[in-house]
């Protein structure tokens, strides 16, 4: 079965072209997997049948892998993800209190996104910047020593939640 | 004539607006006429003082920091390329004492350099190792490595010369080369700035590993979390390869090596090696059974070097100068120099490289300057997610492996996260949990079951029910997860929840010691 059911044809186009690219690579999965969520900001589930056929593998297996990383996704993310550092260096430096903030800020949990659809928000841990805790991703951009009224003004620069 | 302004590119100081310094020094030079030739280079790891702008001058560089957008006209205005008296001035950048106390030898160019300019490279002593490396003998080059005495710095401290000499008398038609580079713990970013800020000494030394052992591929597993990694990284890459420093005919030597970037994707316990290799041959990261040995049958089943990307970045500048030269460094068992990462509620956090035997209190204080909050340390945890956590009585440790083992603690990759006496060791005990529960690939039943129960008894624990049943219950999880666990992660989860429990009885709810057992 090669079918990628109800996306368009745009991008199952698309996603053949990734695989086709990649598909001979050792290991070739994750990087495929990779290659689709840049393209689409997510897995859809109607490609999975297609990786599994150029893979040789069954589709119990791509779905498997998908789900067991965090940072791939089956569902389309916000506008902009917005990654919050929750590790321990971050929560040395008050990162709780700003992830308290953040939620009541966007109106929003973990793993959710806006009902807007501007913001996503996915707890990271780590982000290498401990030296400048608490920390986190907008979108490409990275932030250091991020306090509530920082994080209001990146909102308010990058979104459009007013 | 051009003066040079330095302004780094690394992402802790991308993230404290470091692009928007540079766009407007850009600006100001041209609205004042003055040519000006701008680099971006590495961070030299003083992060209170990102932004920091490095001007060049007839004595050496002079550093200005931390530098906002807004102060940068301000500069201009003090004629700050051609004299110092800004209030920002901090003389020369060399003389710092923060700096200039350190033994830089893996991290000799961090900072200094532009990252992914392969002549700035060579300028600074680049690509020595590898021409040495290309004159030796395999086993020649692995007997450098055993005599200088260097340990994984991924953590586990394995000693390097003896992984590579495994793989170097596994005969094989294929063998391949890992760095691991998914620096996953929190508090560690020595990885994060070697691959940032000079990129040519990681591929420097998996290329020595590559012609040590006779492996003509190498695989960098990096986690997705690192950007401005991947970019550098494979810029640096691309230019070994137009340069004739990594492909088919390395240096006209007739050997053979190649190097991909490959991502992560989120997932903890990639950092292990065995779960590395799942990943990389595509599949679930899930832990594999030891042995066999990674170096016998690894990767695609064919004979594999793992090692940190310290590890890796720490072999240039022993094929350079020597093992011996390299052991000199150090105390005991651990030889050399290992890159500290400094963390969390400190005022002066950043990377100091130093030779092993400097004590903790040393770090924290006279490197550190006390906590950023001003308040008293109360805890600090080592090594990452997976270390314990010393109370100040344990300061004066001894950062050594050895000296870390002796007090049930893990010196791991170097990073060292403070917490000021706010801290609930309760709640960081339960979290460790919590993060164990997260990130478990959930092959064995210790980890995949046992960090949720670990959770829900502290949770108990924290609100005061039955203590005197919960405690021994923790304690016996902690046991099981301990000596029943495939891998680190269930098997290490306890030194931070046990070593919380041991030296904070009261944020458990208990009197004291005696009672905590």
């Amino acid at each position: 079965m090669t079918g990628t059911g109800n996306i368009n044809s745009k991008v199952q186009a698309n996603v053949q072209a990734i695989i086709a690219s990649l598909k001979d690579k050792p290991g070739a999965l994750l990087p495929i997997l990779h290659g689709i969520q840049d393209e689409l900001g997510y897995i859809p589930a109607e490609t999975v049948p297609a990786i599994a056929d150029a893979l040789n593998l069954s589709r119990a297996e791509v779905h498997g892998c998908i789900s067991f990383y965090h940072y791939f996704r089956d569902t389309p993310p916000g506008k902009t993800t917005i990654h919050l550092c929750r590790a321990e260096s971050c929560q040395a430096m008050g990162s709780k209190a700003l992830e308290e903030h953040v939620k009541s800020r966007l109106g929003i949990d973990y793993h959710e996104t806006t009902t807007d659809g501007a913001f996503s928000l996915e707890p990271v841990y780590c982000l290498g910047l401990c030296a400048c805790s608490p920390s986190m991703q907008v979108g490409n951009e990275v932030y250091g020593r991020v306090s509530a009224e920082s994080f209001d003004n990146t909102i308010k620069q990058v979104g459009s939640l007013s | 004539m051009s003066i040079t302004i330095y302004v780094p590119c690394d992402s802790a100081a991308l993230c404290l607006g470091a692009d928007k310094v540079a766009s407007r020094i850009v600006e100001e030079a041209e609205k004042r006429n003055i040519t000006i030739n701008l680099i971006r280079n590495g961070s030299r790891g003083l992060f209170w003082l990102e932004p920091l702008v490095e001007v060049e001058t007839d004595k050496g560089r002079i550093a200005y920091g931390p530098v906002q957008p807004s102060e940068v006209s301000s500069l201009f205005d003090a004629d700050f390329l051609t004299g110092d008296t800004h209030p920002l001035a901090l003389g020369l950048t060399e003389e710092l004492p923060y700096l200039k106390k350190q033994e830089r030898l893996t991290f000799a160019r961090v900072g200094i350099t532009d990252p992914v300019n392969l002549d700035d490279y060579l300028a600074h002593d680049g690509y020595r190792g590898l021409k040495n490396a290309l004159a030796m003998t395999g086993a020649d080059i692995v007997k450098h490595v055993t005599d200088s005495g260097l340990r994984g710095r991924g953590g586990a401290a394995f000693p390097t010369g003896i992984k590579w000499n495994t793989v170097l008398n596994t005969a094989s038609e294929q063998k391949y080369i890992i760095c691991n580079a998914d620096e996953g713990d929190s508090g560690t970013y020595s990885d994060r700035m070697i691959m940032e800020d000079d990129p040519f000494v990681l591929i420097e030394g998996m290329t020595i590993a590559g012609i040590a052992v006779g492996a003509t591929q190498g695989y960098i597993y990096l986690r997705v979390e690192y950007p401005h990694s991947f970019q550098a990284l494979n810029t640096a890459i691309n230019k070994a390869y137009e340069t004739g420093y990594l492909g088919d005919n390395i240096l006209n030597s007739g050997l053979k090596f190649d190097l991909e970037v490959r991502l992560g994707a989120g997932a903890y316990i990639c950092g292990e090696e065995t779960s590395l290799m799942e990943s990389l041959e595509g599949k679930r990261g899930l832990v594999r059974f030891k042995p066999p040995l990674p170096a016998i049958s690894g990767l695609f089943g064919k004979p594999t070097v793992v090692n940190n990307v310290i590890s890796l970045a720490s072999v240039p500048i022993i094929l350079d100068k020597g093992g011996e030269y390299y052991k000199n460094y150090g105390m005991g068992r651990s030889r050399g120099t290992l890159p500290i990462q400094l963390a969390g509620n400190l005022k002066y956090p950043g990377l100091i490289e130093l030779a092993f035997g400097v004590t903790l209190r040393e770090l924290l204080y006279d490197y550190g300057g006390g906590s950023a909050s001003g308040r008293p340390i109360k805890a600090v945890q080592v090594g990452g997610p997976l270390g314990a956590y010393l109370p100040e009585s344990q300061f004066d440790t001894l950062v050594d492996y050895e000296a870390f083992a002796a007090i049930w603690a893990v010196l791991g990759h170097g990073g060292i996260v403070a917490f000021d006496d706010t801290v609930d060791m309760a709640e960081m005990a339960r979290y460790s949990m919590e993060f164990c529960k997260i990130e478990s690939c959930g092959k064995c039943t210790p980890c995949r079951i046992g960090s949720t129960r670990g959770m829900e008894v502290i949770e108990d624990i924290m609100k005061g029910h039955d203590l005197n049943k919960n405690i021994p219950l923790l304690r016996d999880l902690c046991n099981t997860l301990l000596n029943g666990s495939l891998c680190a992660l269930g098997g290490m989860t306890p030194y931070p929840v046990l070593s919380a429990l041991n030296h904070f009885p009261a944020d458990f709810g208990i009197a004291d010691q005696a009672d905590a057992a």
